[in-house]
């Protein structure tokens, strides 16, 4: 507001001073900002000194003062409405660093604990035979540890593989329905809704489902891993529907009335003209759909059990996977007594499993950049 | 006459073809639509003992409802501490990457917060077991010295830190970016010449955004809330690794609560009988809860949607 009110006529010919001039006047110097923020941090040292240092008080003292120190500042120099601005523009800025707080140290955790643990050992043995009594004369040694995710791993492979093998058909061919051939009847719009609804089934429902679903054909507590299958399928199933659906729809019509022209059917137009220039982002859908389920525990849970030796029939008997790994690992250790190599295997399955969800994420974008269609210009 | 021929034989080929493949596409959509509603029915048969029991054979003995009633609401506690959290950060991060970050960064930024969503549930479970709730016991102890007086906050503090409030931290690092994410592109999609006049008028960055921005992107900001509180209500291996069950009581700092996700998850590996058919009651009235939460927003997006022009 003073800035109105100063002198703005001044075309003055006089070189460009590094004092501040009309224009200027009014306004916080630049280095107002670095200022405040090195006298909060000071101050904020010193508060938190006073009851005991740590570095959360630290922080959170220094960013209260900051806030407020730039904020009182601004609105004296530069008015009440530019205060206002500097307030918000500084709590952005906050909640964007304060999101990082818990990204950075779940990355960093994973890492520093899961590495120990990851070596070949780790990754080409099962839990079999592994017990309490094994991790106590490890610990009593100080020998590594013994047993790895093996199991776990194949587990999670053959699961995903088959909920894969069952998802992407379907999922696929309701997407060509909804676009090709449902338009926007009755029963494509139910579909869309309730796809939509699917996505938000909890996890573990979807599990007991799977379970409810097997328990009334095979009887109570059948687990194996094509219940699993079938509850992660529930789950992949919208994701591969919607994004099929989107992919789809942003195939050129002038494509499929060529092929018309041509004299194809519509079904090979669909199979040779509007699914090939698709394809790269169906892949890098059903990817980010796999990546999705893939560290899915909860349905895991209460489908296909645990165990603790290989297993690759997903028709018969318990098995383990990466999720379910992790979870019976540091809630019920194999030795009670001394958690160390349990917590040591739960964080390297961990990495392993954050490294494949990270994997697939990378891949999804790499397919969906490199197969991309040519664009026309 | 060869001509008619082949084209009788083509077309009826043809014809054949279209028709089973048109068929396949159909059977899968409908075959959608079956699997929801058979979730519901199968959930319904296999739930159906527990409501015809005797109510002393439920666990704790009064009855399906008096089991039922405190994990729902233990349920809504968590769900809604973790919305409180993320509700706030999440728009604001939103409108970091949208509005404040340079050009430049803003691609990678939205990356990385989606990195967040990501990661697999358990290893958030994982990471609040061994990391958040011992670093968090400082601030319950002076949470209940300082202000035990609420309620909510009284002590003595959980000594291992895991409880309600440290769960519902955990369940709100794992609602952000879905909140993020969606605000994010709605903020995206304000238009341009709005923000532009508010900006020309002389409004600052703030007011521009408050102007300009919120008011557009309302609806969207509130359907993306309440789809991560769908996912809040149903998130289960958070709660299960996070948090000290025990029986509903007011206070967030201390060993108690329980939600249905994390009850099913923690006792059906070992149920049989009519304790199955009770886990199972409690995960029918978990999808229906989810089932409305869900169904609301989808309704707000799907109005906002004709009314906007976007898209």
């Amino acid at each position: 507001m003073s800035v109105m009110t100063a002198n703005t006529q001044a075309a003055q010919p006089t070189p460009p001073s590094r004092k501040r001039n009309s224009l200027s006047k009014g306004k916080l110097p630049r280095w107002a900002v670095p200022a405040t923020a090195a006298g909060a941090i000071i101050v904020g040292a010193a508060f938190s000194t006073l009851t005991g240092f740590s570095v959360a008080t630290f922080a959170i003292y220094s960013a209260v003062l900051f806030v407020i120190a730039g904020t009182v500042l601004t609105s004296v120099v530069e008015g009440r409405r530019q205060g206002r601005n500097a307030m918000w523009t500084y709590l952005i800025y906050g909640a964007f660093l304060l999101a990082l707080i818990p990204l950075a140290s779940v990355l960093y955790t994973v890492l520093e604990k899961g590495l120990p643990g990851m070596n070949s050992h780790f990754l080409f043995s099962s839990m079999n035979g592994v017990t309490g009594a094994v991790d106590n004369q490890s610990v009593a040694d100080g020998a590594p540890v013994i047993g790895g995710a093996y199991h776990a791993l194949l587990g999670t492979l053959m699961i995903t593989l088959w909920a894969t093998l069952i998802s992407v058909p379907v999922g696929m061919l309701t997407a060509v329905y909804l676009v090709e051939y449902g338009k926007n009847g009755v029963l494509a719009k139910a579909i869309t809704f309730f796809v939509d609804v699917m996505t938000g089934i909890p996890s573990i429902v979807a599990g007991l489902f799977a379970a409810a679903f097997f328990g009334l054909l095979l009887g109570p507590n059948a687990r194996m891993g094509i219940v699993a299958a079938v509850a992660l399928s529930v789950l992949m199933i919208p994701t591969v529907v919607r994004s099929t659906e989107e992919m789809l729809k942003i195939v050129p019509n002038e494509l499929r009335e060529a092929s018309y022209a041509l004299g194809v059917r519509r079904w090979r137009t669909i199979l040779k003209v509007v699914i090939p220039t698709a394809i790269s982002g169906i892949a890098s859908g059903v990817t980010l759909a796999i990546a999705r389920v893939i560290g899915e525990t909860a349905p895991i849970l209460v489908t296909a059990g645990i165990a603790s030796s290989i297993n690759t029939n997903v028709f018969a008997n318990w098995m383990s996977t990466l999720p379910t790994f992790i979870y019976y690992q540091i809630l019920t250790p194999t030795s009670p007594t001394n958690i160390d190599p349990s917590v040591q295997r739960a964080w390297a399955a961990a990495l392993l499993l954050i490294l494949m969800v990270m994997a697939l994420n990378l891949g999804a974008r790499l397919i969906a950049s490199l197969f991309a269609p040519k664009k026309g210009r | 006459m060869t001509t008619n021929a082949l084209k009788s034989k083509s077309s009826t080929s043809g014809q054949a073809g279209d028709k089973i493949f048109s068929g396949t596409a159909l059977a899968a959509g409908v075959l959608i639509l079956v699997t929801l509603f058979a979730v519901a029915i199968f959930l319904l048969i296999q739930a159906l003992p527990t409501f015809v029991a005797d109510p002393a054979d439920i666990s704790g003995g009064e009855g399906f409802f008096a089991y039922i009633w405190p994990i729902v609401i233990g349920t809504v506690i968590a769900s809604a501490i973790a919305i409180l959290i993320a509700t706030p950060v999440g728009i604001g991060v939103a409108l970091f990457i949208s509005h404040f970050a340079p050009r430049k960064v803003a691609g990678p930024l939205g990356y990385v917060i989606d990195l967040l969503a990501a990661i697999p549930s358990v290893i958030y479970g994982a990471w609040g077991y061994m990391v958040l709730a011992p670093a968090l016991v400082p601030a319950f102890e002076w949470l209940a010295a300082n202000l035990g007086f609420i309620p909510i906050f009284a002590g003595p503090a959980s000594q291992t830190g895991k409880t309600m409030l440290t769960a519902g931290i955990v369940l709100a690092v794992m609602v952000l970016p879905i909140i993020t994410s969606l605000s994010r592109e709605i903020f995206l999609q304000t238009p341009k010449l709005h923000e532009e006049a508010a900006l020309a008028l002389g409004a600052t960055r703030w007011e521009m955004i408050t102007t300009a921005v919120i008011p557009f992107a309302r609806p969207g900001i509130i359907s993306a809330v309440m789809l991560g509180l769908g996912r809040a209500l149903g998130e289960t291996m958070a709660v299960a690794l996070v948090l000290s069950t025990g029986n509903l009581i007011p206070s967030l700092i201390k060993t108690g609560n329980q939600t249905i996700a994390a009850e099913i998850a923690l006792n059906f590996p070992e149920a049989f009988g009519l304790r199955l058919a009770e886990l199972i009651a409690a995960g029918l009235v978990l999808f229906m809860i989810t089932l409305i939460v869900n169904m609301i927003a989808r309704g707000i997006i799907a109005r906002h949607k004709e009314f906007s022009g976007a898209n």
